[in-house]
């Protein structure tokens, strides 16, 4: 193993394909970046898929290219912690659609040009088709999946397309489909990068002067979705930034400002446009009950995936009653199925924080399926 | 630690068939699931609504949900367990005879257990002190009590019968001693039923 191409830190792999999209369209070839973190075991029984939210990638535990900052997981993946590369061969896959290496709107099409809205439009289900195949390029068969929020989405839609391959699913901070709620503040995103002149109907590639404010708002915007608002009281309250009194005027002169544009500013320097309308829209597509004739316990008939369900009482992006309705089906296919609700100041993004239990139930449910 | 069970759990233990399915509603930190799981190769799954118990169990390898007897049995199927078990938990239901129907409808087979509250030292604390009882099984003042449904053995009989729910065993403990069926309701500070329907 040690010295096999496919194994470690920034890995890509191009498939031949053509891999069938929900949407019709096929694509080929496919390209994937990943990464894995140690050793598949002889029994090949120790596989952890790591799925990532919207903006994330595959540098789940390793510095990010980019930013120079740790992975994104660094509270759950990583020595002592619940998925650790000492007793599990991990991998995490940029998703489909994305820009971190793996086939998305930025990549050269045939022609040599950048695909831009060109791209087919994808789902969740891509994403994970997309994820089986590079699993078995790596030799893996079986796996334990992990996620949180469009993680959890990717985990739940594992275990309903290859029920076989889960042996448990964790899935965190995550629903079953996307409400309306959860659209129309994607929508208001998506039409603030499609609003920026410098979007260009897509083909902003070739410019270097991609949308970027429009793409800052969009952050801006899901970021509040991240938060509570009892976390953005405690942080932020009315402060003012670096200032006595208020300006009587549009700069940022509340801190809650300050730090928004922060996180929209720099999220452009990491993300590309096209593939957060591409991302955006596979999650609203995503209704895991409709897959299965509108019966959500349908897409868990007969499983034998563990399933281990988690939800924040403040996050109000992807409420605690979302992961109950999952449960609610888990439970009418007979599915053995954990689900706890921890507490939690941070919203929607506590599950990339630090919260009290989380580590404590994922190790305990990981250990207990003999991981 | 099989010996650390609590005296109507070790009851249930016992009388559970092995290799049965049972669903334990309000688990707590999963003591009874680990036994019948470890003891008897039990398929358990559990409901708790004290999301520190449930990390516990989860924690254990317990499958184990998050929920309100009252409100979540709704979503469990019919005939989906051999056994439905309520541990000390019926007195706390805001409906316990919905509870009760519940758990005969997801569960061939019910084992209920509860605090019996016509035992002699709560009937003199009544009489003779006037205080609400504070005993082994009833250890928490009256306004910390989660329990708000107090019952009687006799009561529980009663409501069998007028139910048409057949008994098929009965124990009743004091402490952890069986006592006699006969004076049951005076002598035994809680007992354990199983039950199913006619």
């Amino acid at each position: 193993m040690e010295h096999d191409e496919r194994f470690g830190r920034a890995r890509s792999v191009t498939l031949p394909g053509p891999l069938a999209l929900d949407g019709g369209q096929s694509l080929a070839p496919v390209t994937i970046a990943y990464e894995t973190y140690g050793t598949l075991d002889p029994e090949r029984s120790n596989a952890v898929l790591v799925c990532h939210a919207l903006t994330g990638d595959q540098h789940v535990a390793s510095i990010h290219p980019t930013t120079g900052k740790p992975g994104w997981w660094t509270r759950m993946v990583g020595e002592g912690m619940p998925i650790d590369p000492a007793r599990h061969f991990i991998v995490c896959a940029n998703v489909l659609g994305s820009c971190m290496g793996s086939s998305g709107p930025a990549m050269a099409a045939a022609d040599g040009t950048p695909f831009a809205m060109r791209f087919p439009v994808i789902t969740v289900r891509d994403m994970v088709r997309t994820q089986a195949l590079l699993l078995d390029h790596l030799g893996v068969d079986t796996i334990t999946a992990v996620g949180g929020s469009m993680g959890g989405m990717q985990v739940l839609e594992w275990a309903a397309t290859y029920p076989a391959r889960v042996r448990s699913a964790v899935v965190i901070a995550s629903a079953a489909r996307h409400s309306a709620q959860n659209i129309a503040f994607h929508e208001v995103g998506r039409q603030a990068i499609m609003a920026d002149p410098k979007w260009r109907g897509g083909d902003y590639y070739e410019s270097e002067d991609p949308p970027a404010a429009g793409l800052a708002v969009a952050r801006m915007a899901a970021h509040i979705t991240y938060l509570s608002e009892d976390g953005l009281t405690e942080k932020f309250g009315r402060r003012l930034q670096k200032r006595d009194a208020v300006g009587f005027g549009f700069d940022a002169d509340f801190q809650v400002e300050s730090y928004l544009r922060h996180q929209g500013i720099s999220f452009v320097d990491r993300f590309d446009a096209n593939s957060y309308l591409y991302i955006t829209r596979a999650m609203d597509y995503f209704d895991l009950a409709e897959e299965h004739g509108g019966l959500l316990a349908n897409a868990f008939r007969g499983t034998t995936t563990r399933f281990c369900l988690v939800s924040f009482d403040t996050d109000w992006l992807y409420p605690t009653r979302e992961s109950r309705s999952i449960v609610q089906a888990l439970n009418a296919a007979g599915a053995a199925a954990s689900f706890v609700e921890l507490s939690s100041p941070f919203g929607h993004d506590a599950f990339l924080l630090d919260v009290p239990g989380l580590n404590r139930v994922v190790d305990g449910f990981l250990r207990a399926g003999g991981l | 630690m099989p010996d650390a069970l609590r005296p109507d759990l070790a009851i249930i233990a016992e009388h559970v068939t092995p290799g049965s399915r049972a669903l334990d509603v309000g688990c707590g930190d999963g003591a009874l699931m680990a036994a019948l799981r470890d003891r008897a190769q039990v398929d358990a799954r559990g409901i708790e609504i004290d999301a520190a118990n449930v990390a516990a169990a989860v924690a254990r390898g317990l499958s184990v949900v998050q929920g309100d007897a009252d409100v979540d049995l709704a979503g469990y199927p019919s005939g989906a367990f051999d056994y439905a078990i309520l541990s000390q938990t019926l007195q706390t239901a805001r409906a316990p005879d919905r509870v009760l129907d519940e758990l005969l409808r997801i569960g061939r087979r019910a084992f209920v257990s509860f605090p019996n509250f016509a035992y002699w030292r709560v009937r003199m604390s009544l009489l003779w002190g006037g205080r609400m009882p504070v005993t082994r099984t009833l250890p928490e003042a009256w306004y910390a009590t989660p329990n708000i449904h107090h019952l009687t053995i006799d009561d529980f009989r009663a409501f069998l019968k007028e139910r048409g729910i057949e008994t098929e065993g009965a124990w009743f403990l004091n402490g952890d001693r069986l006592t006699s069926a006969a004076a049951a309701n005076f002598r035994a500070d809680h007992a354990v039923f199983l039950i199913r329907r006619a």
